[in-house]
């Protein structure tokens, strides 16, 4: 299975009956693909639409209806238009369920850094920082290294986006919770040992005597309905 | 009292040097023919409050080709590579601020607020140099109001009196920032009789609209 597709369907497992979901740019777009169809997950997207739906077809976009990344959406009957304090104020206010993030970084304390690289990408943090400030649960979802490099290290190096712990962060070899007694290994993806994921990760991990497998599916039925 | 007025009227009010709250989101419900009017009358030293810097060729994003801009408070500039090669030249100040924060500054400058308390920054860049409080055990970051000479904004429809009604996520900030300046221009898609958009559909009364831009000029 794709790596991107396997971090995306082990994240989709998170989500609960009825609750209010904002999802980042990129892969965690991408979750909504996967949801178990006998849920009703509600989608918000911060520039001010809480209801969101997949775009409709060519030729029927609504100009004034698009997502965070600026893309052109649907909506579903029942849909809300709202405005930007409002929108922040469900992020910080309590009313929004889970965010899933994109990262860059993520460390032993539950830091995430995702917003900039000094010096080369400065593209500003936009809603980044009130959704991991905010949100009741944060989800990170991203690959485990970059250029070879373990993302997960002992301390972030690049500036956070929030000294919020975040409480999941799912990749395509596992599923690790930052706690109090540190950074917990939860889950293998199927296939992958735990000497395998201690090599690629730089953080000290907390190695619990059971650990789960993903119980992700390679049945993409769901995926091409969608 | 007439509000009805054209694009061409409308900006030659700014004076050079005015701070421009601007609403829109990547494009979206930015109001356009004035931020063209803006470019053709060659308005300067500008500073703009708004969410994002658009695109190039999008939006707020022409202010910033044009070369009309000194200072920029928004939440993001990544889509807007010209607005980056500026400030890293050294040719624009850039405010980057978390997009609720911005909401909240822009809002408590309308109304009549000290500012705001925000978790949102807390131990990271943003906080640099900003005061912090304590409240019952949590840690917030004391966030200024914003207040600009000129809001312009993009309605769906407005009608004669200034009510405004918005569509979908067109909204954003304009709602927002009708509330935080000294004269606030709006641009509508469509101006309607008074007594045509009903009271409960009013988003932003009346009395914050001091100008509305007509279609044709």
């Amino acid at each position: 299975m794709d790596e991107k597709v396997l971090i995306a369907k082990r994240v989709a497992l998170e989500m609960k009956d009825g609750s209010l979901v904002n999802l980042g740019i990129g892969l965690p777009t991408t979750v909504a693909r996967y949801l178990d169809p006998k849920l009703t997950v509600f989608f918000q997207s911060e520039n001010g639409i809480i209801g969101l739906a997949p775009a409709p077809d060519n030729g029927m976009v609504d100009p004034n209806l698009t997502d965070a990344g600026g893309g052109f959406v649907g909506a579903i009957p029942g849909a809300a238009s709202i405005d930007s304090a409002v929108s922040f104020g469900l992020i910080r206010g309590g009313h929004l369920d889970v965010t899933v993030l994109g990262g860059l970084e993520v460390d032993e304390l539950g830091h995430l850094a995702n917003w900039t690289v000094p010096g080369k990408m400065i593209p500003g943090m936009g809603g980044a920082m009130d959704l991991v400030s905010g949100a009741k649960k944060v989800i990170v979802a991203m690959q485990h290294s970059a250029k070879g490099k373990s993302k997960i290290l002992k301390r972030c190096t690049l500036p956070l986006t929030s000294v919020r712990r975040v409480d999941l962060i799912v990749t395509e070899l596992a599923v690790l919770e930052p706690t109090d007694a540190g950074l917990v290994l939860k889950e293998l993806a199927p296939g992958v040992t735990i000497e395998q994921v201690v090599a690629a990760t730089e953080a000290t991990l907390v190695i619990p005597e059971k650990v789960g497998v993903m119980a992700v599916s390679d049945d993409d039925a769901a995926a091409a309905k969608a | 009292m007439h509000k009805a007025t054209n694009c061409t009227k409308a900006v030659e009010m700014i004076p050079d040097g005015a701070t421009l709250m601007i609403g829109g989101f990547l494009g979206v419900g930015t109001p356009n023919r004035t931020i063209d009017e803006i470019i053709r009358q060659g308005k300067k030293d500008l500073t703009i409050i708004a969410n994002d810097t658009g695109r190039p060729a999008v939006g707020i994003g022409k202010l910033i080709v044009a070369k009309l801009v000194k200072k920029v408070i928004a939440s993001h500039i990544g889509t807007n590579p010209e607005t980056q090669r500026q400030m890293i030249a050294g040719e624009l100040e850039v405010i980057l601020t978390p997009q609720g924060t911005l909401a909240e500054q822009i809002r408590a400058g309308g109304y009549g607020l000290g500012g705001v308390l925000t978790a949102t920054g807390i131990g990271t860049s943003v906080a640099e140099g900003k005061q912090t409080i304590e409240l019952n055990g949590k840690q917030y970051l004391i966030e200024l109001p914003l207040h600009a000479d000129f809001a312009i904004i993009a309605a769906h429809r407005a009608d004669y009196q200034g009510n405004l009604e918005y569509a979908l996520t067109a909204r954003n900030f304009n709602s927002v920032m009708a509330m935080s300046a000294d004269h606030v221009i709006a641009e509508p898609d469509h101006i309607v009789p008074v007594g045509v958009i009903p009271p409960d559909a009013v988003v932003t009364p009346f009395c914050c609209v001091d100008y509305i831009i007509e279609r044709c000029n």
